[in-house]
C-alpha cells in the first residue's frame, strides 16, 4: 500500500482517514478506519496521552478522546490547541485545518498478531 | 408551492462565505429542490461584516449575495425552490431590500423575500458579561465592539415559512437551523418533538458545509481518490418524515458520495457526538447509522435530540487593530539557510530598531511553517519562503514590519526576491450566553 521497506512502521494514514476542524482555540480530529479489522491496533496507537505527548507545544490544553465504535471512528478534541485561535495565531493555517496530517503521520503502535 | 415527492429535497448552494457559484446554479435548474439553503457565515464574517456595515450603513451583508440571487433566482423561482440563507450578515434589511430589487429587476413580481431580524443584541449585552469558555469578561479585551451577534433557532426562522416566503435572509441563523426549519414546517413536526429536531439538525449538519459531503476537503491522490474535483457538486438531502435521510448529488457532477465522506463530515467541528448543541435541540449523533445504498447515495439516521440549551450563545466582535504579512523567496544552493538568516534580521531589526513589542511569526515556507510549533523537524529545501506575520493595533507598526522585510532585497542574505506584503484589517471574536427571553427574533416581508 505505502510501498516503503518491510521495517518500516506503518502510519496512521495507511489505515485511516480524518478531517480536522476548529470551534475558537479548541481543534478537534476525527479519525476513521477504512477496514474494521483495524480498529483495535488505531485505538491502542491513538490514545490521547500519545497524541498530548507528541505534541506538547501545540496541544497546551487536555484532549478528550471519543469512540464511535458502531463506525470505527474516534474523535479528538484538543484544548488550547490553536495557538490562540484565529483570533490571535499567527499561522497560516490559523484553523488548523492540516492537523488532521499530523493524526495521520504518526506511526502506528505494531500489530501483536 | 408544495411538491408531491415522497421526500422533500434540501440542496446547498453555499457552505461558507466564499464557497463556488457556479454548481449552484447547476443545482437549483436541475436538483428539483423544495429548498435551497446558502449557508454563508462565520464567526469572523459576521465581525467582518459589521465593520463593513459601519464604514456604509447599505453594506454589512455577504460580498456575493448580489451575484448569488440574480444567478439563483430565476432558477429557484422556475422550480418553486425556497432559499434560506444567513447572507444578511450584519444587515439583513440592506440584504433582503437588496434581493427584493434584484427580484423586480428580474421580472419576478409578487416574489416574498421574508428579512429576519433580532440577532443583533448589542443593545442588552453588559460589558461585564463573562466569557462563556473561558476566563474573563467582555470589558478585559479593551478593544471597540463591532457587533454582537446571538445565534437564531429554527423557531426564528417558522414564522416566515409560514408566511409564504421564497426567500429567507438572515444574520446569525445557525447553521442547521436553516434545514431543521423548513423540515419542521414542511412535516408539521412538533417545535418541542427533541427527537425529530435531533434528526433534522444531524441533516442540517451533514449539509451545512457544502461540497465536504460531496468529496471537497477529501482528496489525497493515491490514498483518497476523488474524481472531477473541478466540477465537484453541491449536496442534496432527501429527507422523509421521520427524519432519516439519503445524502446525494446530480449524477453528472464530479466529487463522490461515500460512507467515508459522510462520516468525515458527521463529527467535523463536534466536540462530544452525543452532545451536539444548537438553538434548536442538544442534539446526539453518537448513535448515526451511516449506509452506502447505491453510487452516490449514502442514507443516514438515528440520531437524537435531548431538551435545547437554555441560554443563547453570542458571537461579539472586536477591532482588533491590523493584520501585517510580508514575505520573500529564498531558491537554489542553502536556500533554508539564506531563508533562516533573513527571518533572523527581520527579527533583530523590529524589536531593537523600531522597538516592536508585539512578537511576530517567522515561518519558513518549504521547511516548516504549519506544523512549526507542532515541534515537526525542519529539513533542507531548495525552495523556501520567509513569511513573516504581525498583528497589531497600531498602523505605523504595520508598515514598519513591511518596510523591514522588503529593505531585505538589497540589505539581507543572498539572491532573495519576490517580495509582497499585505495589511489587513483584524477582528477579534468571543463568546458569551444570553437568556433566551432577551432574544426576539422578528420578521418582514419584502414584495417584490
Amino acid at each position: 500500500m505505502s510501498g516503503r521497506g518491510r521495517n518500516t512502521p506503518l502510519l496512521v494514514r495507511d489505515i485511516a482517514h480524518a478531517r480536522s476542524g476548529d470551534k475558537g482555540n479548541t481543534s478537534n480530529v476525527n479519525v476513521w478506519v477504512y477496514d474494521p479489522v483495524d480498529y483495535e491496533r488505531l485505538k491502542r496507537s491513538l490514545t490521547a496521552e500519545r497524541i498530548k505527548h507528541e505534541f506538547p507545544q501545540l496541544v497546551r490544553g487536555a484532549i478528550e478522546r471519543y469512540e464511535i465504535e458502531h463506525l470505527y471512528g474516534l474523535n479528538f478534541v484538543l484544548h488550547d490547541a490553536l495557538e490562540g485561535g484565529v483570533n490571535a495565531s499567527l499561522n497560516l493555517d490559523s484553523h488548523g485545518k492540516s492537523w488532521s496530517y499530523l493524526i495521520l503521520g504518526l506511526p502506528l503502535e505494531p500489530d501483536p498478531g | 408551492m408544495a411538491k408531491e415527492h415522497d421526500v422533500f429535497r434540501i440542496g446547498t448552494g453555499a457552505g461558507f462565505s466564499a464557497d463556488r457559484l457556479d454548481p449552484a446554479v447547476d443545482l437549483a435548474r436541475r436538483g428539483a429542490l423544495d429548498v435551497m439553503v446558502l449557508e454563508c457565515l462565520g464567526e469572523r464574517t459576521v465581525a467582518f461584516a459589521h465593520r463593513d456595515r459601519m464604514a456604509n450603513p447599505k453594506r454589512g451583508y455577504n460580498a456575493h449575495l448580489e451575484r448569488r440571487m440574480r444567478a439563483l433566482l430565476p432558477a429557484c423561482h422556475e422550480a418553486g425552490t425556497i432559499v434560506i440563507s444567513n447572507m444578511g450578515a450584519a444587515n439583513p434589511r440592506a440584504g433582503a431590500a437588496r434581493a427584493r430589487d434584484i427580484a423586480r429587476e428580474l421580472g419576478f413580481a409578487g416574489l416574498k423575500i421574508a428579512c429576519i431580524e433580532g440577532d443583533d443584541v448589542s443593545d442588552r449585552v453588559p460589558l461585564s458579561q463573562k466569557f462563556m469558555d473561558e476566563p474573563g469578561t467582555l470589558a478585559d479585551v479593551g478593544r471597540p465592539i463591532v457587533g454582537m451577534n446571538a445565534y437564531l433557532g429554527a423557531d426564528a426562522i417558522l414564522p416566515a415559512l409560514e408566511a409564504g416566503a421564497d426567500v429567507v435572509i438572515g444574520g446569525r441563523l445557525a447553521d442547521p437551523s436553516m434545514y431543521l426549519a423548513p423540515l419542521m414546517q414542511r412535516y408539521g413536526w412538533d417545535t418541542a418533538d427533541m427527537g425529530r429536531a435531533g434528526a433534522g439538525t444531524l441533516v442540517g449538519h451533514l449539509m451545512e458545509c457544502g461540497m465536504q459531503i460531496t468529496g471537497g476537503y477529501f482528496a489525497d491522490p493515491g490514498v483518497k481518490e476523488v474524481t472531477r474535483l473541478a466540477q465537484c457538486g453541491y449536496p442534496i438531502a432527501e429527507v422523509t418524515a421521520d427524519g432519516g435521510a439519503v445524502i446525494t448529488k446530480l449524477p453528472d457532477t464530479g466529487g463522490c458520495v461515500t460512507e467515508a465522506t459522510v462520516k468525515e463530515q458527521l463529527l467535523y467541528e463536534v466536540h462530544n457526538p452525543a452532545a451536539y448543541l444548537t438553538p434548536d435541540v442538544t442534539a446526539d449523533f453518537s448513535r448515526v447509522s451511516v449506509k452506502a445504498e447505491g453510487k452516490d447515495r449514502v442514507r443516514v439516521g438515528g440520531a437524537s435530540g435531548r431538551t435545547r440549551p437554555e441560554k443563547l450563545k453570542v458571537t461579539v466582535g472586536f477591532d482588533a487593530g491590523f493584520m501585517a504579512e510580508a514575505g520573500v523567496s529564498y531558491a537554489g544552493l542553502a536556500a533554508s539557510t539564506r531563508g533562516k538568516l533573513a527571518g533572523e534580521i527581520v527579527r533583530e531589526r523590529l524589536k531593537q530598531i523600531h522597538g516592536i513589542a508585539s512578537h511576530p511569526r517567522v515561518d519558513l515556507i518549504g521547511v516548516n511553517s504549519l506544523f512549526a510549533t507542532a515541534g515537526q523537524t525542519p529539513t533542507q529545501s531548495e525552495d523556501v519562503r520567509l513569511r513573516v506575520a504581525l498583528r497589531t493595533t497600531r498602523q505605523e507598526e504595520a508598515e514598519l514590519m513591511l518596510w523591514e522585510v522588503e529593505s531585505l532585497l538589497c540589505c539581507g542574505p543572498a539572491g532573495g526576491g519576490g517580495f509582497r506584503g499585505s495589511i489587513t484589517p483584524a477582528v477579534l471574536t468571543k463568546s458569551v450566553l444570553i437568556d433566551r427571553a432577551l432574544v426576539e427574533p422578528t420578521f418582514e416581508m419584502f414584495v417584490a
